[in-house]
This record gives structure tokens, sequence and C-alpha cells, in this order.
């Protein structure tokens, strides 16, 4: 049977981390994310399933205390807001490098520095840019409603154990703090025996000890383990996701993820029933990013125009994929603030028909 | 049928548990429902209020301009709400501390005294539901089982005692609710 629930999008987290067998969530609160652990807390998980939910100090020992506990192969996670995500880096860099599995959930605010505790997707660039040092990458969820802020939080691990690779899903304030339906996933054992051969327990006599470190002086071994990085990056582009809602007769496509892809989707509604023909590509996985896709599209389209809570960031891996077939335009709303469906269909409207 | 409802007043009138209460009854009877409150500035004292969306349909932006149907319940939401009706729409206020009354004359305009009718009833944290009585009254988007029903699902177990009172309130709302006398 299934089970329904009216739930706000970190609750859905919070709940599907239970389900999903995870080991560990280690986190600080901080608004608009705080129901992920108070939700944890309410629920005992160390009752359910064994889970352990711990409060850290600062958001920096939690990234840590994820770090530490990766390192032992156990499924494991944390979730923080903007300011505190960025206090993250270091460490989150340091996984990548070392190539731990994990899951990190950034449910965005407006910046920069504490800026707002409203809705923003202005972390776009630290998340698939690299927000911490060196050549890395995170593999990028990006939930648009609060099922899928129930369902990344498993195929978040999974493509985290797949790739031995830190998982970030990017959520905002607005898919957080939302409440819809949603069904529930059914509860997964926690996993007892798994792949020992990386991990740093259960060292047996007729085996080499592990090392787990992301620091390697001889350049020529750091060389080689950047190859193998890249390479494994590479091999990351077979999983991108994407949905496309009306593009199969579009002349202009709308392109946002997020709580922007829900708002996109009224706009898309609104444009049709005036007989416009526009369509809404949205991406799931931010990295890797459906440039394949769009490249496509620009041959079919007229013109494409990236809807995203931000000054301009996506709108920057849009263009790069079409590489100057269509004109590439950008909509956005700083601070905190929200766009209607409203504002994105005069927008439309005075670019893609108004500009032709 | 898509429902598109804005409900707005004061921190502490129960604005956001109206919200889920009536989201919760579009689940009961197989509603595509969303519920986005205001969680920023205006929560931390001030004035509180919630987007309800109630569809047959996927729902698409839960962020809206414009409403089907505005409960608004203190003059700041009032003033900040009227004029996001769609022509058309149906307004419910408590007419308790409004002093500046809505003027649209292309909507349906209803009262309902719940903050009285909470004082006599001397019981004031079911204000909420007498709006709620209200609103089921003059739209009937939802049944009056099915917000039992969602009452139910909302509280927790441990408030389950309340929940006759609250029905009770539910009903007086349904029967006090009436069509706002237009001011000249």
């Amino acid at each position: 049977m299934k089970e329904i629930a009216l739930m706000k999008g970190n609750e859905a987290v919070a709940e599907a981390a239970i389900r999903a067998g995870v080991d560990g969530y280690f986190g600080y609160p901080i608004t608009p994310q705080s129901e992920v652990m108070e939700y944890l807390m309410l629920q005992r998980p160390e009752e359910r399933t064994g889970m352990v939910v711990l409060q850290a100090e600062s958001e920096v020992a939690s990234i840590n205390m994820v770090y530490g506990a990766a390192g032992t192969g156990k499924k494991v996670m944390t979730s923080s807001s903007s300011p505190g995500i960025s206090l993250m880096q270091e460490g989150i860099s340091y996984i990548a490098g070392a190539e731990l599995p994990c899951l990190i959930v950034n449910v965005v605010r407006g910046g920069p520095g504490l800026g707002t505790i409203q809705p923003s997707q202005a972390d776009y660039f630290q998340s698939v840019k690299g927000g911490g040092h060196g050549d890395y990458r995170l593999i990028v969820l990006a939930p648009a409603s609060v099922q899928e802020m129930a369902d990344f939080v498993d195929l978040g691990f999974e493509l985290a154990f797949k790739y031995r690779n830190p998982a970030m899903i990017l959520s905002d304030g607005l898919i957080g703090q939302m409440m819809e339906k949603v069904e529930l996933p059914p509860q997964k054992e926690r996993v007892k025996e798994f792949d020992q051969s990386w991990v740093i327990t259960g060292k047996t006599q007729d085996r080499e000890r592990n090392i787990i470190t992301s620091l390697n002086l001889d350049p020529d071994l750091q060389y080689e383990h950047n190859l193998k990085l890249q390479e494994k990056y590479k091999s990351m582009e077979q999983d991108v996701m994407f949905e496309k809602i009306d593009c199969d007769d579009a002349d202009y496509l709308l392109v946002a993820y997020g709580s922007s892809a829900r708002i996109c989707q009224k706009t898309v509604d609104m444009a049709r029933s005036k007989g416009k023909k526009i369509g809404l590509l949205r991406p799931k996985t931010l990295d890797p990013f459906p440039s394949a896709e769009l490249a496509k599209m620009s041959r079919r389209v007229k013109a494409m125009m990236a809807v995203e809570l931000s000054a301009g960031q996506m709108v920057e891996d849009v263009r790069l994929a079409v590489n100057g077939k269509v004109p590439v335009y950008h909509y956005g709303m700083v601070g905190g603030k929200i766009h209607s469906p409203d504002d994105v269909l005069s927008e439309v409207e005075d670019k893609f028909i108004g500009g032709y | 049928m898509t429902e598109e409802i804005i409900i707005a007043g004061f921190g502490g009138q129960g604005v956001l548990s109206m919200g889920k209460i009536l989201a919760y009854s579009g689940i009961m009877q197989e509603q595509e429902v969303s519920w986005m409150p205001s969680y920023g500035p205006e929560m931390r004292g001030g004035t509180a209020n919630v987007t309800v969306i109630l569809s047959d349909d996927r729902v698409s932006s839960p962020v809206l301009q414009s409403f089907d149907t505005a409960i608004l319940l203190n003059q700041q939401s009032m003033d900040k709400f009227e004029s996001t009706l769609k022509p058309g729409g149906l307004m419910i206020y408590d007419p308790n501390g409004i002093t500046r009354h809505p003027k649209r004359d292309d909507i349906r305009i209803f009262q309902v005294e719940a903050t009285a009718e909470a004082a006599r009833m001397k019981s004031p944290i079911t204000f909420n539901m007498l709006v709620l009585g209200a609103y089921i009254k003059v739209n009937p988007v939802v049944d009056f089982e099915n917000v039992i029903l969602g009452l139910k699902k909302s509280l927790p177990q441990r408030h389950h005692h309340l929940i006759p009172k609250n029905e009770t309130a539910i009903s007086r709302g349904m029967e006090m609710v009436h069509e706002a006398k237009r001011t000249p």
C-alpha cells in the first residue's frame, strides 16, 4: 500500500534518510533547513533503524564527522543552508579528493554573506564549479518538488557510492519549506555487509591497511590521481537526468531547475493557453549538466532563456552548451525575492515574442 | 478544478495550521495540493500568510501573484492582498479591527465575525476553524467530512480530544458566514 504524507521538503529529506537506511547524520541548525535535524531528532531514528543523528558544534565539525564516518564505508550525510555550506567547503574538497561517498543537502538562502533566510538559487556556481579548492566535481541533484526531496536522498547515495564521490542535493528555501503530498519510499535495511576493500575499518591479517587521505606530496602520484578523478567525472555524464515539458513543438525554450522550474511550468501553461509555443527543459542533475540535450534543442528552437533565482549563473552553462547557435537570455531575481509565473511570462513575451 | 488560495493574518491566529488542515482535506479527496508559508521576517513577529493550492491536476507553481480566494484576517493583509484577487474571485474576512474595508466591486465578499464568536465561545484557539467553516460553506471545494478527516491527520494524537470542539467551530463558521454589506 502506498504511504502518502503531507510534508515539508525538509521533513521529506529527513524521513527519506531514515528509510534509505542511512547510518549517520551530522549537522548544525540554520534557517531554512533546520527542520531536517528537528524531524530526525523527533523520530528517534536510533530506535527505528539504529541511525545516529548528532548535532555537531559547527558546520566545520559536521562535515569532518561526515568525512571520518564516510571513510568507514558507512552511509552518512549532512545538511545545511548557504552560509553553513560555505563553511563546509574545505571538508567537501577533502572528501572529493579522498574519493569518499556521502550526501550533502543545501537548502539555499539568499546571499552573499549571511544574506537573508528567503529562497535563492545563487549557490549554483559554488555547487557545480567547485566551491572548495582543487579540480573536483560533485554530483549535484536539483529537486523541484517535495517528492523529489524524498526520492533524491536514495538516488544521491546510489550515485555517491557508484562513483565514490560526494553527492549534493541543491534545494532552496521554497522547496524546503513548502508542504506537498509525498509518497514515502519503502524502509530499507541499513547495510551491514558491504565492500570493505577501500575502507579504513575491518583490516584483516591478510591484507594491507587502507589509507584514506587527500594529501599526496609526490607530484607524480598526485598527477596520476587527478587524471583518474577527471576520468571518473567524465564517466558521471552517463547519469545526466532532465525532464522535458511541452518541448516537442516548442519554438522557444525555458531552462530552469528546482523552484524556478516549478514557477516556469505555470508560465508555460499560461503561454500555451495564449497559443505561444514555449517549452521547458528542467535539469534534474546540474552536474552532470544536460549540455548534449541543450545542444540538440538549439538546432530546433529560436531562442532559450535561463530562469533562475540568481543574477545569472546556470545561464553560463546553457550558453556553453548551445555554443552561440541561438540567443540565450537570462531572467532572474536576487536577494531572496521570488519571481512569479506572471513575471516570467512578461519577460518571455518581451524577449522571445517581442524580440522576434 | 484548481483553487488558488491565500490565507493571511497575524502570527498566532492559526493561519498556517488552517492552511495545513485545508491541504490535508484536499489529500483526503485525492486532490493534488501545495502549501507554501511565509517563513521570513514577517513570521518573526507580525503578519503570517500561506498559499494553498488544491487541484485535480499536477500543481505547477507554488508561488503565485493572483488568487481565486483570499481569506484575510487583519488590516495589513487586507491592504496587501485585496488587489491580488482575480476578477470574480472570493474574499472572506473578519471585520474585527478592520477600518479600511474592501472596495473592489468585481469580486464576491463575505464576512465572518470569527474573533467575536471565538471569544463568545470562550475558545480563542478555534478562531481559525470558524474561518475555515466559513470558507467551505461559501466555496465547497472540500467536503465537510474530508475536512474532519484532514483535521485528524493534521493534529498530533495528543490533541485528538480537541477534534469535537474544532468540529463545532467549523459548523458554527458555516452558519455564521454572510455576504458583506457594501459600504458606499
